[in-house]
């Protein structure tokens, strides 16, 4: 009744406010009210006063480096981004035919993918609630398209499980739901849990349970064209005299539940995974170009730093051109934004204090391992109907995803054929040079795409830890460490102010990385303005 | 149905055929690697050549890109068996600790294999007692 009471009375309030002072305010208001919050970005952010000519070095031209060039620019600051590699975008990457990558060790691979085709590296999707990433492409006129977390036709694998095979997610959900489901039906029906549902409510749960789990009159989870419409038919429903559908025989509950395959289906349901989400047209780096477009003469590139020094007037950068390393330059200004990986940062002589020098060196950084595979048709799409999406397993590729574009087609196409983040198999793979990286993923992969063997024809393997200009995939925070240092990296020393996905709660997303930056330019910019 | 009654006996079989086998996988160049979260390989060489190379290099001489990765090659740090266990369990830096992903006997295992190679020549072996007293020592700090 108390609860009843006070929605009427929020609800009273929004209706006044979004009255009175549009619906932008009625936003904000319900946002602050607990209704809708999604993301912490609150629209372009607004830098007002006068720089008075202030200038500020970005270190990095990442996303994080070139949303704070970007804003601060626009804000009248003098900017200039110093990047380590030859192009802007920094993880924002994606690898393309005639591409060339050398990692750590000198190991070079030319990417053969026909034109048109690609993998990203890195980042390969954005949920819609990364709202700040959404409006910088908005604004950036950066053109995107859906991209399949979950796909029904796709696979839950398991090495030891149904013999190996492959099963459709579609079915192993309908199963898992259907047997747990009937398990309930039935615990009820036997009174089992009268003394925590009331009678009443176990008539609705009865209900619930039938629609939910696609069981039958009885409540029981069978073969029958009921559990067929979730977990799919043996003979499909057709036209003409044998039209008739058949149903398919569900998993019994115990096989499902050795089989393990329930624990991928958590990566349909949280948060970060659930739809809609999206991707680029045409390679993730469109975002990273669409902001370099916007920043001409202002990034300088094939700039390695080798120190960072402050003193109360401003801050000295000094650095080397990567073609011409024994000459060393130097950059001044007055703020200095530094994005650059704390995996490097920790290397770097640089003038901070003790406590956001601890915070530098706390943080260790992940392992991950993306492999692209390109082959002769689209076998996926032609012989098993997967259309997008992703194929998990617990083979040491971890996953196959399916390219999200270009479906339908006669074609040549892309797999990601192995996605590891930070378990064993990372480092493992890591640890092999690239064309052996290649075979194996096409080895393993072939045990779920028996295809493989005959459709291959090139690859190209990305392994984080050797990627010259991160040395690793993300800022991989303990909780005690985030607890310990968070804050003090994030707090702005003297003329510099850090900032990247490392500096953000969303570590290894680029939506951490912009908001990180948003955060930091507006803490700067208020000193800036004060002063 | 007649399927479905050989699906379940083809998995039968498996679970069987799988059950006494470690959580590995093999490659065709004879590595094998690990199910899940730990590593299951168990020699010295084997551990480097599927971790530690990934970073510090199949010759252990580092790498420098934006930042570099030191060389375990010919290094006076691994005089003192207790530096490189430490550095194994906890990591350092953006180095990430691998404490609970390898046994106390793996990180002896690979902490002598390095003392020993690429350069060095620590003939003083660590056990896996020292590492056992190194992660006790952590957890009093």
């Amino acid at each position: 009744m108390r609860e009843n009471a006070q929605i009427i009375r929020r609800r009273d309030l929004l209706s006044l406010i979004g009255a009175m002072a549009g619906s932008s305010a009625m936003y904000h208001a319900m946002t602050s009210l607990g209704f809708a919050a999604e993301s912490r970005y609150a629209g372009p952010i607004r830098l007002e006063g006068d720089p008075k000519g202030a200038s500020v070095l970005i270190l990095g031209a990442g996303l994080a480096g070139m949303t704070a060039a970007l804003e601060l620019r626009n804000a009248g600051y003098k900017v200039k981004v110093l990047e380590f590699n030859a192009r802007p975008g920094g993880r924002n990457w994606t690898l393309r035919g005639g591409d060339r990558f050398t990692e750590l060790g000198g190991f070079t691979q030319t990417c053969e993918f026909e034109d048109g085709l690609y993998i990203n590296p890195g980042p390969w999707r954005i949920p819609y609630h990364h709202r700040a990433l959404l409006d910088y492409c908005k604004r950036l006129n950066v053109a995107l398209e859906p991209f399949i977390q979950l796909n029904h036709n796709a696979y839950l694998h398991s090495s030891r499980a149904f013999g190996g095979s492959p099963q459709r997610i579609r079915a192993v959900q309908a199963d898992f739901r259907g047997q747990i489901s009937e398990l309930l039906a039935k615990t009820t029906k036997q009174g089992k849990l009268d003394e925590a549902v009331t009678r009443e409510d176990q008539e609705i749960l009865l209900q619930a349970l039938r629609s939910w789990g696609a069981l039958d009159s009885n409540h029981n989870y069978n073969a029958s064209l009921i559990s067929a419409e979730s977990r799919g038919y043996t003979r499909a429903p057709g036209g003409g005299l044998a039209a008739a559908p058949t149903p398919s025989d569900p998993v019994a509950l115990s096989d499902i539940l050795k089989s393990r395959l329930w624990r991928y289906l958590q990566n349909f349901a949280t948060y970060n995974f659930q739809t809609t989400m999206f991707q680029p047209v045409g390679g993730m780096d469109m975002i990273g170009r669409a902001f370099a477009k916007q920043l001409p003469d202002i990034i300088r590139c094939n700039a390695r730093v080798t120190g960072i020094r402050q003193n109360e007037r401003g801050v000295t950068v000094s650095y080397v051109d990567t073609a011409s390393p024994a000459a060393p330059l130097t950059a001044t200004a007055d703020w200095c934004v530094c994005t650059i990986p704390l995996s490097i940062l920790s290397q770097l002589p640089l003038q901070v204090g003790a406590t956001m020098k601890a915070a530098i060196d706390a943080v260790p950084y992940a392992g991950a391992v993306k492999i692209g595979l390109q082959f002769k048709r689209r076998f996926w799409e032609e012989d098993e109907a997967i259309y997008g999406g992703i194929s998990y397993t617990d083979l040491p590729i971890r996953q196959i995803a399916y390219p999200n574009t270009g479906f339908n087609r006669s074609s040549r196409g892309v797999l990601l054929g192995a996605y590891m983040f930070e378990g064993a198999n990372a480092y493992e793979f890591t640890a092999m040079p690239p064309a052996e990286r290649v075979a194996a993923a096409v080895d393993f992969g072939s045990a779920i795409h028996p295809q493989y063997k005959s459709e291959f024809e090139t690859g190209i393997a990305v392994a984080w830890h050797r990627v010259p200009f991160t040395l690793g995939c993300s800022g991989d925070w303990s909780d005690e460490a985030r607890a310990e240092h968070y804050r003090n990296l994030c707090q702005i020393d003297g003329r510099i102010v850090l900032a990247g996905e490392h500096a953000s709660a969303l570590p290894a997303w680029q939506e951490g990385a912009i908001l990180s930056a948003l955060d930091a330019i507006g803490r700067l910019h208020e000193r800036v303005v004060r002063t | 149905m007649g399927r479905q009654a050989c699906r379940v006996l083809v998995f039968a079989a498996c679970c069987a055929l799988l059950q006494p086998v470690a959580f590995a996988q093999d490659t065709a160049k004879g590595r094998t690697l690990s199910f899940g979260y730990r590593f299951v390989q168990t020699s010295g060489e084997e551990l480097f050549a599927n971790i530690c190379q990934g970073c510090h290099m199949p010759d252990g001489a580092g790498a420098t890109g934006a930042g570099s990765y030191p060389p375990l090659a010919v290094n006076p740090n691994l005089e003192s068996g207790a530096y490189p266990i430490s550095l194994v369990l906890n990591g350092r830096r953006a180095m990430p600790p691998f404490g609970d992903r390898l046994s106390d006997e793996q990180i002896a295992a690979v902490v002598n294999y390095i003392r020993t190679h690429f350069g060095n020549d620590y003939r003083d072996r660590v056990t896996a007692r020292d590492v056992q007293d190194a992660r006790r020592k952590e957890d009093r700090k």
